[in-house]
């Protein structure tokens, strides 16, 4: 079922001739609530799939903007199941928007893969990003994820040469990120025209949508993307009206915000004719 | 725990020892590590490289450092004879530059112009700009805010060594911090850029390397205790915050089962106070900064921060051949608290005339139990691995002085 909803998105987009838009926030930033209401936003205005922060102390592949939003959940005492929580609440409402879990592997390893796999099936997670579980080391578990057909959605990025790409394929699904720049998340964006041929080369090899992310901030980025790639990720542009609405105190400005941005970024997105 | 027969087969290929261990690290870093592992194999089998490294370890750095009889101490204990390995006598006074060294010639092998490094105390920034400086060779250092206002001997010393010191304020500012900027530093700049860790931590091979190149701390040992005393000790002690200097030593005497080792952790104000560096005594197994060992963690695997009055064993986790020694029972960890640590600097001060960095003072003050347990007839080596002079300021701070 989970990565059917993955597949069912891109097949969705490809009907009307578009590019997906992925659009990231941080659960329990500023709070969970908030995380919800800016989960319906991004849905009702474009987003195709979400890709749900799970905080982490030490951040290490995340620029500026994503680190103080992982601080803020933590300072809330925002829990990995939480997290799931948060995901189970909004499947209560919505059967079909795919949801991924993005985080770090200790959260995860520390509640035990086997508990993470069924709880986030129960939940209604459809896949995970672990930043740092590397092909070389997610084995144990994609061996808990295939159980409930939880996808394990993997990075590929510039330095990701042929030879590692058929490593970075093997046992993925879903889709594959590609991260545009050598860098942290929020950084300068990447020449849309410098990374097509990996684009091209990461589907060709691994057989998935790939999805580009990191430093796209704005719908005429946006619309680059969606020339060379199946799909664009937003992120630290989406957390960044989380951070506007905690700092102001009004918290509602967060699913405002973002459901603006995600309507500006889909159009652009959907002006972009995919054959 | 299988552990077969010998202890030098680990880390195995996938860079474990044992469970702990492994290459966790964003896939941008991926074939940064791949391909370092790749050039350290050849340099191992390189005449070459080793020459060059056992020329500067010769005439840079002052090796071999002696084995020194403290004779006070032993008498003061009444028990085993004890032994220092003075590795506080290198060039920048502590072990850590004997890895500096073999990682920055790597990385001139593998063309990079560019290296990065963490620093707690300071102690491995000094050891790494010292190195770039040698080789000229651009050295940029990163250090938590409340280090470089902690250690500012240290931080002045670094620049002008030529290295530009870069301030982390991210998470926590310690620490670290430091090791996760540095490796964001590392996945923006992929291409030129060699990270120099300064611990035997990370993701592989960085345990393995940096092991490899502080084991000429008992290598020398070894063959030192056999001239002095014709035969090997009974017990090896070292300070753990990462675990390089305690590895350094321990390594080359592992096979040698009459010798028992016992790594000393940081225990801060107390295990049972929550505010400590103990990753063994205090901690359980988690995933940090490449690879799986015991952490300082919440229940809910969120990464605790460390406490310890010496910044260089100030740091929530250790390095995976410990989690790996300690849980096959190979190695045994103990722990000393700031206060202990403090009584033991001024002892080793008063009776040996050498004044020991905080990080060693952890492993002095357990050494007196271990002498009066083995008795007269005991050996025990303690790896002096740092020099107090960076911490006198500290110290007197402590002990009420005003300077």
């Amino acid at each position: 079922m989970p990565t059917e909803r993955i597949t069912a998105a891109f097949d969705r987009a490809k009907a009307d001739k578009r590019a997906v838009l992925v659009a990231y926030l941080m659960a329990g930033d500023p709070d969970l609530e908030t995380s919800f209401q800016s989960l319906c936003a991004l849905r009702d205005n474009g987003a195709d799939i979400i890709e749900l922060g799970a905080p982490f102390t030490d951040p290490m592949a995340d620029g500026p903007a994503i680190q103080r939003a992982g601080l803020r959940a933590l300072a809330n005492h925002t829990k990995l199941t939480d997290v799931l929580a948060l995901v189970a609440r909004f499947r209560e409402t919505d059967q079909t928007t795919p949801l991924i879990i993005m985080g770090y592997a200790n959260p995860v390893h520390s509640m035990g893969y086997a508990k993470f796999a069924e709880a986030a099936h129960v939940a209604g997670v459809d896949g995970t990003i672990i930043v740092d579980l590397p092909p070389e080391e997610d084995a144990e578990l994609r061996g808990e994820y295939a159980k409930y057909g939880l996808s394990v959605i993997r990075l590929a990025t510039p330095t990701t040469h042929e030879a590692r790409m058929k490593k970075v394929a093997e046992g993925a699904s879903g889709f594959l990120y590609f991260v545009s720049v050598t860098g942290v998340t929020g950084a300068g964006s990447a020449d849309p025209a410098a990374i097509a041929g990996n684009i091209e080369m990461a589907k060709r090899v691994s057989g998935l949508p790939v999805c580009v992310g990191f430093g796209v901030k704005t719908g005429a980025q946006a619309a680059e993307m969606a020339k060379v790639a199946d799909g664009v990720v937003v992120g630290s542009a989406f957390v960044e009206h989380a951070e506007a609405a905690h700092e102001s105190g009004d918290l509602a400005r967060a699913p405002q915000g973002m459901g603006a941005l995600a309507g500006e970024l889909s159009k652009a997105i959907a002006g972009v004719a995919k054959p | 725990m299988d552990v077969r027969n010998t202890w030098d087969q680990w880390p195995d290929a996938n860079g474990r020892f044992g469970e702990f261990g492994g290459r966790y690290v964003a896939e941008t870093l991926m074939p940064l590590i791949l391909e370092l592992e790749a050039e350290y194999r050849r340099a191992k089998e390189d005449p070459a490289f080793k020459a060059e490294m056992d020329d500067l370890w010769t005439h840079y750095v002052g090796r071999p450092s002696p084995l020194y009889f403290a004779e006070r101490l032993t008498e003061h204990f009444g028990g085993a004879k004890i032994y220092f390995k003075r590795d506080e006598l290198n060039h920048t006074g502590a072990h850590k530059i004997n890895n500096c060294l073999g990682q920055v010639l790597l990385a001139r092998r593998m063309g990079k112009t560019r290296i990065i490094a963490e620093t707690g105390a300071g102690q491995h920034g000094v050891a790494t700009a010292t190195i770039c400086a040698r080789f000229g060779l651009e050295c940029v250092v990163f250090m938590g805010e409340t280090d470089v206002e902690r250690q500012k001997p240290n931080v002045f010393r670094m620049r002008l060594l030529g290295a530009k010191i870069v301030p982390v304020s991210s998470g926590t500012g310690t620490l670290k911090d430091a090791m996760n900027e540095a490796l964001r530093d590392w996945v923006t700049n992929v291409d030129d850029t060699f990270y120099c860790i300064g611990t035997v931590a990370g993701p592989h091979p960085y345990p393995e390397l940096v092991r490899d190149f502080q084991s000429i701390i008992g290598k020398e040992a070894r063959e030192q205790i056999l001239e002095r005393e014709g035969r090997l000790p009974d017990v090896l002690m070292a300070c753990i915050g990462g675990g390089s200097n305690a590895i350094g030593l321990f390594h080359p005497f592992l096979e040698d089962e009459s010798v028992r080792m016992i790594g000393v952790e940081a225990a801060g104000h107390g295990i049972e106070t929550g505010e400590h560096a103990a990753a063994l005594n205090g901690g359980r197994p988690g995933i940090l900064h490449g690879n799986r060992t015991y952490l300082l963690q919440t229940d809910d695997g969120q990464i605790l921060d460390a406490h310890s009055i010496s910044a260089g064993l100030d740091y929530p986790g250790i390095g995976p051949e410990h989690a790996f020694l300690r849980d096959s029972g190979r190695a045994q960890y103990l722990s000393t608290t700031d206060e202990e640590a403090l009584a033991a600097f001024q002892l080793c001060t008063q009776l040996e005339g050498i004044i020991p960095a905080l990080e060693p003072s952890h492993a002095i003050a357990r050494v007196g139990e271990v002498a009066q347990e083995l008795g007269k007839d005991g050996l025990i080596i303690l790896n002096m691995c740092g020099r107090g002079d960076k911490d006198v300021f500290s110290v007197a701070k402590l002990l009420g002085v005003e300077m």
